[in-house]
Parts: structure tokens; sequence; C-alpha cells
């Protein structure tokens, strides 16, 4: 049997289980009418469509790939070509953009885009302040091996230690910053004490616990944390001592320049961007360093590492420390930025987001957190207002409803395509021979 | 003769239970310093229990097991040390350190003993030079100022992570895997794992080599390599070498001591010859020596 043959059957069969699933979800509408009587609405426009875009598609993918989703093998690196010297470029072109990022969407909204609080705010500043979770994560998670699903509780002790201490004691946003790190780390302490003894599964239900321990005592402590109402007025971080805001006496009044909200939100992006690159490039070193070297060995084999004499209890311990620091950081300045917290932004949720942004961009890969927290966060976002769909399943179809869903079929698909994440390639601490230059010519022309 | 007149390590009155049953029952022994020494018995005997008590990752029962550092063992220093309660001897000559009352990484770290695992146990994610860096983990932990100094990039630390390289690189020249040296551990084929293994554990610096079955999986010609690579070591070093071995042509081979134990019980120790002929050790390895039984047996089994 031919190829195009093949997949002419796969795409019947297809069609027809598509056919056969929509007839009861999709081709019977029962509405409530004005009487309150179910009347049934017939869609088989509808469900015909659906059925055809099945096969068409299950025809068209088995053209294509005829062996079907074959999972992602490792390829034998072939050192011998060297890399496209645009991608030699890529990591300052990157940093170029990121840097030029608040003025190019200035210029994106002054020319009839989304608007500017939504593009810098939205796919700047959150989606930086995932990658500063990501990063705490990729350190216990991705480096140590030590699945933990109560990430958030570090966010949240950082958000309301530096939101507590700004607005009951005053203190600066800048002092506040390392303090909530320092705080979240204690706290990381705390938490691996009762996981030194557990392997696996039950880090991740002990974890698990404790993020749930942290978000009721969040909720049901309201004298100190206000309960659900949260914490709000928390001061806007200063630079220099001077305000960014409206009011006489900041910023742009001494300069002399009318107010705009543009500095502002300029002003936290590239503190969230410089607080995003500290961390990347603390994790660079640290992996570099004994401690993360004994991080990355203690995820390969635990009883290994004890019998070459590391100390694996300090090793866990450092691990959640350092982690937990970074997720404090984040969320210090998630507070600061917001100006309001409350138990709301500490769920499960979260946990469940960086572990997968973590997860998704490949165990340890610093990059891949980077490129995991953009398409999940930004992509989320991105799906709200796609109006592309609407076009497809009609003028009711609310993108915004829906996106979980595309997200999640996403999300499906990229784990079958690429199980170890999408940068699965680990790059070695240290070489015994130098990597011949990226992007020079491997061979001289003598040889 | 040295386990007697030199001995680096004392077993003393072993005892190791897992409820009720009894894995090791008051075994005792000696380990010679610069000997190799083969722990032999039949499957299930307890070899690997007495190496993980050894090592730290079981806690002994009972008994006593004892180790010097740079001189011989003696009995009135184990017993005083026994007495005053400490673990180890602070900055005296020879330094004695009591095992069972040591965690395992401190008896990696600071008794010097070092081990390999019968299914072996890289990191094979990282790299053979990495396998072999994360082995001197105390040393550049030390430059490192416990990370603070190697964060903020002092010279200190990119000094010691060099010297940390080459004595990778020897490691790795001795058991030809420099050519290899950046491919991830656990693409290698296993005969170079086991090598490699036995590399990471010298990286440690070792007084006490312990080896759980180095020669298990490997082909004749790969055990002729083992025995030539164990004796170049100990050559090069003076390292004491433990280890645990099935296949005889190598324990014979290689050893200058070897203890037989079964059923937790040690049955026969002395030199490889005359272990060799001694008939307990025949009867563990070839079967029941009994009269009667073999008797018999030849009356209804012989046609």
């Amino acid at each position: 049997m031919g190829a195009p043959a093949d997949a002419l059957k796969k795409a019947l069969i297809a069609g027809l289980v598509t056919l056969g699933l929509c007839f009861p979800i999709v081709a019977l509408r029962t509405d409530a009418n004005f009487s309150n009587q179910l009347v049934l609405t017939p869609r088989w426009g509808l469900t015909f469509t659906l059925a055809a875009i099945a096969a068409v598609g299950v025809f068209l993918i088995s053209l294509l790939r005829p062996a079907g989703f074959e999972r992602a093998t490792p390829k034998r690196a072939l050192d011998t070509a060297p890399p496209h010297p645009f991608f030699r470029y890529l990591p300052r072109i990157g940093l170029v953009l990121l840097l030029a990022y608040p003025f190019l969407a200035l210029a994106i909204s002054a020319s009839g885009g989304p608007g500017l609080l939504k593009l810098v705010d939205t796919y700047g500043i959150q989606i930086l302040i995932y990658v500063l979770l990501g990063l705490g994560l990729n350190i216990i998670l991705g480096l140590a091996g030590l699945l933990d699903l109560g990430f958030v509780a570090f966010y949240a002790v950082g958000a309301y230690s530096s939101a507590l201490l700004t607005t009951t004691f005053g203190l600066s946003f800048w002092i506040v910053l390392p303090l909530a790190g320092i705080l979240a780390a204690f706290w990381g302490v705390m938490i691996s004490l009762p996981v030194l003894r557990l392997k696996g599964d039950y880090i991740a239900i002990v974890t698990l616990a404790f993020a749930e321990i942290v978000r009721l005592v969040l909720v049901n402590w309201v004298p100190v944390t206000g309960g659900y109402a949260g914490i709000s007025s928390i001061p806007k971080p200063t630079l220099l001592g001077l305000s960014l805001g409206p009011e006489p006496g900041s910023l742009t009044s001494l300069l002399g320049i009318p107010f705009s909200p543009f500095y502002r939100l300029a002003f936290m992006y590239y503190l969230v961007l410089a607080l995003a690159l500290a961390a990347y490039w603390a994790t660079l070193r640290l992996r570099t360093l004994p401690v993360g070297r004994a991080w990355e060995a203690m995820r390969e084999d635990e009883i290994a590492c004890r019998s070459l004499g590391i100390n694996t209890v300090a090793t866990k311990v450092s691990a959640f420390a350092a982690g937990a620091f970074f997720g404090g950081i984040a969320g210090a300045f998630f507070s600061a930025h917001y100006g309001f917290i409350s138990p709301k932004s500490f769920e499960f949720l979260e946990s469940a987001m960086i572990v997968a942004i973590v997860v998704l961009g490949g165990l340890g890969s610093m990059i891949g957190v980077v490129i995991a927290a953009t398409v999940m966060v930004g992509g989320t976002e991105l799906l709200r207002e796609l109006g592309v769909l609407k076009a497809v399943f009609g003028p009711d179809f609310d993108p915004a409803q829906y996106r979980m869903l595309l997200f999640g079929l996403a999300m499906v698909m990229l784990m079958v395509w690429r199980p170890k994440g999408l940068i699965a390639t680990r790059e070695p601490t240290v070489r015994l021979k130098p990597q011949p230059t990226r992007g020079a010519p491997a061979v001289s022309a003598g040889e | 003769m040295r386990w007697l007149s030199d001995p680096l390590l004392a077993v003393d009155h072993l005892s190791m239970r897992f409820g009720g049953l009894v894995a090791i029952n008051a075994l005792s022994f000696t380990v010679g310093r610069g000997d190799i020494t083969a722990l032999i018995g039949p499957n299930g005997a307890g070899k690997t229990t007495v190496f993980n008590c050894i090592t730290g990752f079981y806690k002994p029962t009972s008994g006593r097991i004892a180790l010097a550092q740079g001189g011989t063992l003696e009995r009135g220093a184990i017993e005083a040390l026994t007495r005053s309660g400490k673990k180890r001897t602070q900055g005296v000559n020879p330094e004695l350190f009591l095992l069972e009352r040591m965690a395992d990484h401190a008896i990696a770290s600071e008794a010097r003993v070092a081990r390999t695992f019968q299914n072996i146990r890289l990191f094979p994610g990282m790299t053979v030079l990495e396998n072999l860096i994360v082995a001197q983990h105390k040393t550049l932990m030390a430059a490192s100022d416990y990370s603070l100094g190697g964060l903020l990039g002092l010279a200190k630390y990119r000094a010691a992570e060099r010297k940390a390289i080459d004595l990778a690189k020897a490691w790795l020249e001795v058991v030809g895997l420099v050519a290899r040296a950046d491919d991830p551990a656990g693409d290698l084929p296993y005969g170079a794992q086991r090598r490699l293994e036995i590399a990471r554990a010298m990286c440690t610096n070792p007084v006490l080599l312990c080896l759980d079955e180095p020669a298990a999986g490997l082909n004749n010609r790969e055990s002729a390599e083992l025995t030539q690579l164990l004796r170049g070591i100990r050559a090069q070093t003076g390292v004491s070498i433990l280890l645990i071995e099935h296949d005889m042509s190598v324990v014979m081979d290689i050893s200058d001591h070897v203890v037989v134990i079964e059923y937790g019980v040690k049955i026969a120790d002395g030199t490889a010859d005359e272990v060799k002929s001694d008939p307990k050790v025949i009867a563990a390895y070839l079967g029941v020596d009994d009269e009667e039984v073999a008797v018999a047996e030849a009356g209804s089994v012989a046609p």
C-alpha cells in the first residue's frame, strides 16, 4: 500500500472517530427556552466541519511523517560542523533586544498596537518574574533533582515579608529586597529539613503540604497578613531615594520633564531584568563551583555522592536555600511592583506553572527556563486575544475561555516531540579539550 | 603477613542483623597496609554487607571497625579511643578512626576510605572529567571558601580547579580514558565505566580502596587488564585495596591476603595458596562434603 493510500485510510478513520465523538457533544445542543423547556438544536454543519478538519489534518500529517510521531532521540553531536555565525551573536542580539524592549514597546503602542501597559507589564515584567522564579526552581528541581511542588511558598514568603517590612517599619525597598531573599532562603532551609530523609515522590508531597501551610497561614493570620484582603498600598521602589510617581519631589519634577507612567514602567522593567540577569549569572557561576557540581551529582546518584565524601544533607539544604533565595527576591519585586498582594497570588497553580516552566524548558537548562517562561506566560496572554480563532469557530467563540485548553494541547504535543524539554542537551561545566571556537571553521584548509 | 604485623584496618567482632536475619556474625579480620586483600565467599555470604558497614552505608549492630592513617594500628590506641567515646583522634600520628561511629560521607572525606559499587554508580549525565572533579569535592569546597569566594571568582579557586583538572587528567591517563574526557560517562562501554569508577574513587586520595566485584561482567582480557591496573595503582600510590570478587583467577592472581566468609562467619583467612587448599573453603564452594550424603547419593544416582 502506497503512502497516500495509507494516509487516506488513516484520515478516514480519524474523521469517523471525530464524527462519533462530536455527535453527542457538538451535534446535539440543548438550550433552555423562556418557558424553561429544553430545545434541541442540531448543529450538523459544525460537526462535519470538525470531522473534516480532523481528517485533513491527519491526512497531511501522515503524508509528511509516515512513521508517525517518533520520540525524539538524542542525536550524536556532530561537532565538526560549526554553528552558523548567527548563533554566535544570538546571546548579544538577545541582550540588546531585552535592553531596548521598553522603547520598542513605546514605538509599537504609538503606532497603534496594543497598549503600553500591556506590552511592558504583561509581556515584559510578568515574564521576567517567571524567569526569576523558574531560575530559582531550576536549582532545586533542575540541578539538584528535588521535586519541589511548593516553590510558591518561597515566593509568598518573599512577597509578604517585604510587604510587611515596608508597610510596618517603613524600610526602603532596597533594604527589603535582600532581606526578603534571605528570609525565603531561611524558609528553604526549614523546608529542606523534613525533606532530607525522603526521596522522589515523597519530597513532592511534603513540599506541596508546606506550600499549603504557608498559604493557609496567610489566609487565617488576619491581624498580620490581612487574610484574603491582603496587603495593599505597598510603597513603590525609588531610584536613588527619588520616587518616579507624579507627586512633587519626584525624579520627573526635579528634572523638569512632564510625568508619564512610562518612566516607572521602564524602571521596573529594567529592575526585574537586572535581577533576572543576576540570577542567571549566579546560577552559571554556581554550576562551575563544587556546590553546583555536587547538586548535579546528587541528581544523578545520591549514594555515589556519599561514597565520595559529599555531605548530601548540606548539599540538599544549600540547594533549597539558593533556590528559595531567588524565589524570595521575585516575591519582593512582585509585591513592590503591583503594590498589592493577597493569598490568591500564591496558590498551587503558581507552583504548577513554575514546575511546568522548568520541565518544559529542559531540566537544568537555564536558556530553556527563559524560553519556556516566555512561551508559557506570553503564550497564555497571547491566546487571550487571538482574533484568528474567531474566524474559525464562529463569532461567539471567546479565545480567553479556551486558552488553557489550547495551551494544554500545546504542552502535550511538546512533551511528545521533546520529552526532555526544549533544551535537552547539557553543557558540561568543565572541559579537558577546549571547545572549537563557535562559528570558526572547524578544520583548517591544510588538513 | 602484613595484615598481622602492620594492619591498616581492623574489623573486630562485627555483627549486622536485619530483623531476625543475621547477615554478619562476629566477624573479625584485618587488612594489611599496602596489601591487596580479597574478601570472598559464596553468594549471600554477607560480603557486600561488610563493605557497607566499613563505608558507613550500614550502621553495624555491634562490633568495631578501626582504621589508622599514616602508621600501624595499635591495639592499645584503639582501646583508648573506644573508651574516650570519640569518633577519631585529632593531630596525632597515626591518626585513628572508628568507622562504625562515623557518617558515610565523613568516612570517605576524613578517614579516606573510597569505594566502588557492584552495579556501577557513575554520574551518567555528567562528563567523564566532571565525574572525577566531583570526587575532589572536599578540596575544591575548601578552595572556594564554601562557595563565597568562588562565587566572586577569586583566583584561589581557579588555581585549585586547574589542579583538580590536572589530577583528573593524570588518572584518566592511568585508566586510558583521556580521549573520552568530555563525553557523558553513561555513554562509555561497560568495561570503561568500571575503570572510570575506580579512577573516580582514586581521585578522593584514599588510604583504603574498597572494590565491590570490579571484574564482574568483564571478559578474560579485560579482567587481566584490571589486575594490571590494580597492581599499577598500588605501586604508584601505595593505597591498600580491599576487594570482593567472584572471579577466582583474578583473586588468586592478585591477592596478598584472602578472607573467606560464609553465612556471615569467617571460615578461612590467609594467603591465596593457604585458602585454596583449605577443606572448609572447598566445601563452601563445591558443596557439602558430608560422607553419608555422598555415599547415599552415589548409591541412588549412579547408573
